[in-house]
């Protein structure tokens, strides 16, 4: 009886990853209590990520995993598809969610009214949801719905900042976002004209019969814009910066290390599952259009983050240019590139993650994040800052951390392809971040504390504790890099169509 | 030759063109809401323009009717009309929180009073 039970549940995994999240957010709105929202939250988040490490482990044994919700099956129904790409996007995911959250209370008391902080863990969830549903889903319109599920969560979180300057940025973001989200939507459309299907499997197949006509690369031009603006690519990045560094501290800190991935896997999966190399590539030369740009990005968001003196509004500007990093594995179309690209979303989302928990913990004792207030932190607040030192340096692409991993794979993929102008502004742009990274270091560790102030302690054990097992697992994935770089490569060897 | 037979997708770049350019030019925030939607209604009408078949009824079974519009588009945007104006209420909700803020609705003045805020 049990073991059938749970045969069914196993079954249904896929589905749960959305349904439980979502039914979770209204029990959160009816519970009205902030510990029992929380705590409604958390196991729901912890349930989710414990359920992406079992798909992922039954992607690996299994191959794809494919579900029809409702029992409709493809392609007239709604269809959960679940291959190496997505798993390894859902864990992150999930997993930057659930450690996210698991610090959230106590960061989150600071900026939002405590009466408030049952609506945010319900949007917190709803947000999840939509970032999960896009990640599993293999319907085109599904991923429009669950795009807007997401984003507009999004913004209601960001608007939840301290400032007044949370709701302009957050208007800001909605501006740029729908019409991105619109973008997508219209090149879905066209899609549809072409093919007669949503259903992402039978769109490639009938792409692939009909070629390249003018609808279809339009269509591929309009969803390539509308996931660039959600992606923050440069130039469609303004809306970024202002974002995170006025939404609250652990809504930045979930934000930048989900959605923008998300966002990536989108494009990955449009234009290499549905539109294909030869069309995209062949037909569009979108790889030199997104290579430019790439490259564009990795140096002027280091340069911009350089002049900063808000070091979350730095840190924002430096997710720019990672973004940068992961565009350009995607432009190099080698199995050494794209590994890099999707390592990078693996490996950025754990260190901006722990990095903006960083800043969450410098916020809750010094009430600031700007330069002037890590004077003097490293010994005042040393646990915090060796936090910083280690993700920081994960972010330059130090040996033995994550940054090194997929850097070393996007250089080998920009020489192998023969780009070696490439490879040397990959170098160029990691020294970049070497300048920004150690401006904070020298503040902090080798400028004495100002006379005047106030004696502060180390930030709580709360909030330490998710900020070193992300901190933590920056090392870990670079020393055991079996898991991400080998999923990663799975991925992109089959993106390219070479099945192992 | 200008085709006369495609007319419904001009209007709907015109309305996509109208749209995006009130959203990029106008710097009260409700006008650029309204542009917003401008925009979101053209891709609507594309999709319901593009289900309908000339000649085509409802997808209903009755008799004396042989000819059906596709009605997956249709309902595809009953979900983007409801995206559209949950987004439409949560702008408008945002926008009411910044009037109390700033005082104002104008994008220029806000930057302005935000440009003020830096210490």
């Amino acid at each position: 009886m049990i073991d059938h039970l749970i045969e069914i549940v196993v079954d249904d995994l896929p589905a749960l990853q959305i349904a439980v999240p979502l039914l979770a957010a209204t029990l959160c709105i009816i519970a009205r209590r902030r510990r029992t929202a929380w705590v409604i939250a958390m196991v729901v988040a912890w349930a989710s990520f414990l359920n992406a490490m079992l798909i992922l482990r039954r992607v690996m044994t299994e191959g794809t995993i494919s579900y029809a919700e409702g029992g409709w099956r493809a392609p007239w129904g709604i269809e959960l598809r679940i291959d190496s790409l997505n798993a390894l996007v859902l864990l992150i995911v999930t997993g930057i969610c659930a450690i996210v959250l698991t610090a959230a209370p106590r960061s989150l008391a600071q900026e939002v009214p405590r009466s408030k902080h049952y609506i945010v863990y319900a949007v917190y969830l709803l947000c999840m949801t939509g970032l999960a549903g896009m990640t599993v889903t293999g319907d085109a319109f599904n991923i429009f719905v669950f795009l807007e599920i997401s984003s507009l969560s999004s913004y209601a979180l960001i608007s939840q900042g301290s400032t007044r300057r949370a709701l302009s940025s957050a208007i800001q973001y909605l501006i740029m976002g729908t019409i991105g989200g619109t973008f997508i939507l219209l090149g879905i459309g066209m899609i549809y004209m072409v093919t007669g299907t949503l259903n992402i499997v039978d769109m490639s197949n009938q792409l692939a019969a009909v070629g390249p006509n003018r609808a279809v690369l339009v269509a591929l031009a309009c969803i390539a814009v509308g996931t660039a603006i959600k992606l923050a690519l440069f130039p469609l990045h303004i809306w970024l910066p202002n974002a995170y560094t006025y939404a609250p501290a652990v809504v930045t800190a979930f934000l930048a290390a989900t959605a923008t991935k998300v966002a990536y896997y989108v494009l990955l999966r449009f234009v290499f599952s549905v539109f294909g190399v030869d069309l995209a590539f062949g037909a569009l030369r979108l790889d030199v259009v997104l290579m430019g740009l790439a490259l564009l990005a990795m140096v002027a968001g280091s340069i911009v983050a350089i002049f900063q003196h808000d070091i979350k509004r730095m840190l924002a500007y430096s997710s720019v240019a990672q973004i940068g990093y992961m565009v350009l594995g995607l432009s190099l179309v080698s199995v050494a590139g794209l590994t890099g690209g999707i390592v990078h979303l693996f490996n950025h989302a754990l260190m901006k993650s722990g990095l903006f928990l960083v800043m969450a913990c410098v916020l809750l004792r010094t009430g600031s994040t700007r330069l002037e207030a890590f004077q003097g932190l490293g010994r005042r607040m040393p646990i915090t800052m060796a936090a910083f030192v280690v993700a920081g340096l994960s972010l330059i692409g130090v040996p033995a951390t994550v940054g090194f991993v997929s850097k070393w794979y996007l250089v080998t993929g920009a020489i192998e392809s023969g780009h070696w102008p490439v490879a040397v502004v990959i170098l160029v742009s990691s020294l970049l971040a070497l300048i920004y990274i150690w401006r904070v270091v020298e503040v902090a560790y080798f400028r004495p504390a100002p006379e005047d102030a106030p004696e502060i302690g180390e930030a709580p054990l709360s909030l330490l504790g998710p900020t070193w097992l992300l901190v933590g697992a920056t090392v870990f994935f670079g020393i055991f890099t079996s898991l991400s770089v080998g999923v990663a490569s799975d991925a992109a060897r089959m993106l390219l169509g070479m099945m192992p | 030759m200008f085709d006369w037979g495609l007319y419904n997708y001009w209007v709907v770049i015109f309305l996509m063109m109208a749209g995006l350019y009130v959203v990029i030019s106008r710097s009260n925030l409700v006008k650029k809401i309204i542009g917003l939607n401008v925009f979101q209604v053209s891709v609507i009408m594309f999709y319901i323009s593009m289900g309908k078949v000339r000649g085509g009824t409802a997808p209903i079974e009755a008799e004396g009717f042989e000819i059906y519009s596709n009605p997956l588009p249709h309902v595809l945007m009953l979900t983007a009309i409801v995206v559209g104006v949950a987004t439409t209420a949560l702008a408008l909700s945002i926008v009411v929180r910044i009037h109390e803020a700033y005082d104002t609705i104008e994008e220029d003045e806000i930057r302005l009073l935000d440009e003020g805020d830096e210490p």
